[in-house]
């Protein structure tokens, strides 16, 4: 935390103007791109573009008025990423409505989503407005965990509990099913933050060097341990190949930010991968998807077998570097396309463009998140920001490289774009911790010197002062 | 804590650069290779529903699409169908086969060289149109070509290839049985399903194109490639002396081999030009044996053999000229018995070749292609692949040839007022079995513009009448006739 000393002269701009131009932009391709289903499956503008559209500005306009006034330091890039990506997700969901209406299974997708959308925002603003500094949460750590393990516990209880293809990772609640996972990581990145600010330094200093690798005492191993217990139930118990690796990576990065320390890092790779291994070994379904994604093309007609995987390589394959445009291609080949392979509906109908497009959103979206950590005057702030960044750093990953075949295929939501209100939600929320962040970490700090009030607007005051 | 966060950093942009790249590998590099798997159901729905573009013969289309009122919005048609089947090929929901494969790109409108009119159809949200294919076939010549065939008498298996000798372009191709490609283009797929299986199991293979894809002994045709061996090494001419008579006896054999007709070709010493007018068997084992197998072979190659040269049509099987031949197999691989096979177009290759100097021509059945607005994209050059004999050789071939038309065993090709260059073939096959008939020829002699080769496989004919142009010459001739006439 040396570093922010030499910040102190630097006073962030607001930067709130340059929020809403881009903001008019990523409502540009949100509401451009519905416009764009329209004219090509039914062939005109859909007649509720306007009500569409004005509902999705409204949306957007309300957040970003909510953070002109509660936190105008704000990061500015990383709402707009947001819109964008929502919209666009929205879009191609109500491209995919269109054709499973027109195959005799009707869906609302995107009415859904529109509505999740709404409820993200509104948790959106009110994160903003109730959070007026991120530390409060800090008072959180341990209930925060518990209220994370318990989520995650939460689907195997009878009653609630529910398993859908295969993972058991959903409860149902009132009519309404819900992904607890979602929500248990922000849980857990809170937790996370709060244990390690507190106890980093014990972490961090004691231990012993093996061959240049500075190895935790044995007794820090707890926590480690605990998280490795926890991923490895999720593995095993949901099987949940992509949701173990989040949890534990993520553990695991924040653990290293915390401790300064690579030996962490030693540790739990060893530990995961031990646990891979043994996955690998004993739960058949693991097996699978190795085999899938080794030999896609094999396995096309096997069942279980790859023929999800590869009718969505076979779409991305087809859409080629422009696309096929919304309407002429088929997504609807691809088995829920509409939730974990949406990217391959977008990479069939707008191409490698519109996936580079996606994939440097997420990376913007993640290198603002790792620069708020970077800025950040408190640990706890940094830690959470890095735990958030890295959170849909990994999400991303692992959900593009499984739809994309560079690694072996777990199901995960693609953040924003994916059909899922918990999913939705929870990363609204996530982006407005983020703002609150960074809103801290940008914001002129008060002056505590009054020798400095003098030089308060210009730096060449201050220069001329200093000699 | 803002060393890990950039160590952090830089692991996730790692991430992020190997999704970038992972993503440009599969959507740019491997997407060929997963449009061409067969199992792409949306490679063959697109490609299906497509207004396709038409393959031409002169200003007539000989497939072409057509709307229709199913979900697939266009039927694909064939006028005459049962004619330029084995060079369209047919266009099934299942597959395709022919120039429908083999330009495929380009009818489906997915072809690089389309890429401006794929752009405009896309900036105007129109669907993909594909540019048209003209072939290289004249419409005069396949007719003569295909009637000759159906009017072979009972249940004849046959194939006529005509050339171009200066430039190696396909004018005819026609082979018999042949299917509908109509029926396999229908919509109705189960039927579709249904026919495929029948064709498939049929015994006279009816999906085969004879033309290019049955091998069989070239017989007395390949004399011509035993004549021209024996006059490149240097010790022949058409008007030397060659051994005659009734019998040869195999080296390293006590078996002896007569001539067709039993005769002695007109006595124990005979001109090659005499030797090729009588299709004398003895004359033709003994420059071979005396020749020896590497210069057969290198010969055979020069033309084309061990090798195909076919680029813009799938289904050509490779006419062989093994260079393991013994003495007694390379004695009788001089008269194209043996383990010497050819396909039709190969042995129009030869004559070819013969008509133009000696240069073996490469032969291409599509002339250009054409986006869908008719501007030409491409057009196929006529490219030389090898110089198989010299012009010399190649005269005095010609005027050996002519001379078997005018008064040897290939009279029947005769065109009143046009020197005609010919040579028939019979080839055995098994003892039950009647033997092949061949007719190779090239007219004019002096301008040739068309040279043709005729298999005639099976027939009910009777064996006395299959030997020498009876079956083939009249076809032949009537092929000739058709280009030489316009």
């Amino acid at each position: 935390m040396s570093q922010t000393g030499t910040l102190m002269g630097f006073v962030h701009r607001r930067r709130r103007g340059a929020e809403l131009f881009l903001l008019v932009l990523a409502l540009a391709v949100g509401i451009g791109a519905y416009a764009a289903v329209g004219l090509g499956v039914e062939g005109a503008v859909p007649a509720d573009i306007i009500g569409y559209g004005g509902w999705l500005t409204g949306l957007i306009v309300a957040a970003h008025i909510t953070v002109r006034i509660v936190a105008p330091y704000a990061d500015p890039v990383l709402l707009p990423l947001v819109a964008a990506l929502n919209g666009l997700g929205l879009a191609v969901l109500r491209r995919l409505d269109l054709t499973y209406e027109s195959l005799g299974d009707p869906h609302t997708f995107a009415r859904q989503q529109l509505t999740w959308m709404t409820l993200g925002v509104v948790l959106f603003i009110v994160t903003l407005v109730l959070l007026r500094d991120h530390r409060v949460l800090q008072r959180f750590t341990y209930t925060a965990g518990l209220l994370g393990i318990a989520l995650l516990i939460l689907p195997f209880l009878p009653l609630v509990g529910r398993e859908i293809n295969g993972a058991r990772i959903w409860i149902n609640v009132a009519g309404f099913s819900f992904q607890p996972g979602e929500v248990a990581k922000v849980m857990l990145v809170i937790a996370f933050a709060g244990y390690l600010v507190l106890h980093r330094d014990a972490l961090a200093l004691a231990g012993r060097r093996v061959v240049f690798v500075d190895l935790p005492r044995g007794r820090d191993l707890g926590p480690i341990l605990a998280m490795f217990g926890v991923s490895m139930m999720i593995l095993v118990l949901q099987n949940d190949l992509g949701s173990s690796l989040l949890f534990f990576g993520l553990f695991l990065a924040m653990l290293y930010v915390a401790t300064e320390r690579a030996g962490w890092l030693v540790v739990g790779g060893l530990l995961f991968g031990a646990g891979a291994l043994a996955a690998y070994t004993f739960v058949g379904n693991v097996q699978n998807r190795f085999n899938f994604w080794l030999h896609p093309m094999d396995y096309y007609d096997a069942s279980p077998g790859s023929y999800q995987l590869v009718e969505a390589l076979f779409g991305q394959g087809w859409g080629g570097l422009i696309g096929r445009g919304f309407g002429n291609g088929f997504p609807e080949r691809v088995p829920f396309a509409y939730s974990d392979f949406i990217l391959s509906t977008i990479g069939e109908e707008l191409g490698l463009t519109a996936i580079m497009a996606v994939i440097l959103c997420y990376g913007l979206i993640v290198e603002r998140a790792l620069r708020i950590a970077l800025i950040s005057r408190d640990g706890f702030g940094k830690l959470m920001a890095v735990g958030l960044g890295t959170i849909i750093a990994l999400q991303v990953f692992v959900v593009i490289g499984g739809v994309t075949g560079l690694i072996p295929l777990t199901g995960l939501t693609t953040p924003f774009l994916s059909y899922g209100g918990s999913s939705l939600v929870a990363n609204w929320v996530v982006v407005a911790l983020l703002l609150r962040i960074s809103d801290q970490a940008r914001r002129p700090t008060p002056r505590l010197d009054p020798v400095d009030d003098a030089g308060e607007d210009s730096e060449t005051t201050q220069v001329v002062k200093l000699r | 804590m803002n060393k890990p966060i950039r160590v952090v950093s830089v692991f996730c942009l790692v991430l992020f650069m190997a999704l970038l790249v992972n993503v440009t590998y599969l959507m740019y590099v491997r997407a060929d290779t997963l449009s061409d798997d067969p199992r792409n159901r949306r490679i063959i729905t697109a490609t299906f529903s497509r207004e396709r573009g038409a393959i031409l013969v002169g200003k007539d289309a000989v497939a072409r699409s057509v709307p229709s009122d199913d979900k697939y919005k266009f039927q694909r048609v064939y006028p005459q169908p049962m004619k330029y089947a084995p060079i369209t090929g047919y266009f099934s929901w299942y597959g395709q086969t022919g120039v429908e494969s083999s330009q495929n790109s380009v009818l489906a409108g997915d072809d690089s060289r389309l890429f401006v009119t794929r752009l405009v159809d896309m900036l105007s949200n129109s669907d993909p149109k594909g540019g048209n294919v003209q072939l290289a076939a004249n419409a005069a010549a396949q007719d003569a070509a295909w009637e000759g065939l159906e009017a072979l008498p009972g249940d004849a298996q046959g194939a006529v290839v005509a050339l171009e000798p200066t430039t190696g372009r396909v004018l005819a191709m026609a082979s018999t049985p042949t299917f509908d490609p109509n029926k396999l283009a229908s919509h109705d797929f189960g039927a579709v399903a249904d026919l495929s299986k029948e064709l498939n199991a049929d015994p006279r293979e009816p999906l085969i194109n004879r033309a290019i894809g049955t091998t069989l002994p070239p017989g007395s045709t390949f004399k011509l490639v035993t004549a021209a061996a024996a006059i490149e090494s240097g010790n022949y001419d058409a008007d030397s002396q060659v051994p005659g008579g009734y019998r040869f006896k195999l080296p390293q054999s006590t078996t002896s081999v007569g001539n067709y007709d039993g005769g002695n070709c007109g006595g124990r010493r005979i001109t090659l030009t005499q030797a090729l007018q009588v299709s004398c068997n003895v004359t033709f084992m003994s420059l071979a044996n005396e020749l020896g197998v590497d210069a057969m072979a290198d010969q055979a190659e020069a033309f084309g053999f061990n090798d195909t040269s076919l680029e813009d049509l799938g289904g050509q099987a490779e006419s062989l000229y093994p260079r393991d031949l013994d003495p007694p197999q390379t004695a009788l691989s001089g008269i194209g018995q043996s383990s010497v096979t050819a396909t039709p177009l190969q042995m129009a290759m030869v004559v070819a070749a013969i008509a133009n100097d000696g240069d073996v021509m490469r032969p291409y059945v599509v002339d250009e292609v054409r986006a869908a607005n008719l501007s030409v994209l491409d057009r196929t050059d006529p490219q030389s692949i090898s110089k198989a004999i010299s012009s010399t050789t190649a005269e005095e071939l010609t005027t050996m040839m002519v001379a078997t038309v005018d008064s040897g065993t290939a009279t029947p090709a005769q065109i009143p007022g046009v020197q005609v260059a010919g040579k028939t073939g019979t080839a055995q096959s098994t003892a039950d079995r009647p033997p092949y008939a061949w007719f190779v020829s090239f007219a004019p002699a002096d301008n040739p513009q068309v040279a043709v080769a005729v298999l005639v496989q099976s027939s009910d004919t009777s064996r006395s009448e299959i030997g020498g142009g009876r079956l083939g010459g009249p076809i032949a001739k009537a092929v000739m006739e058709a280009v030489i006439n316009q």
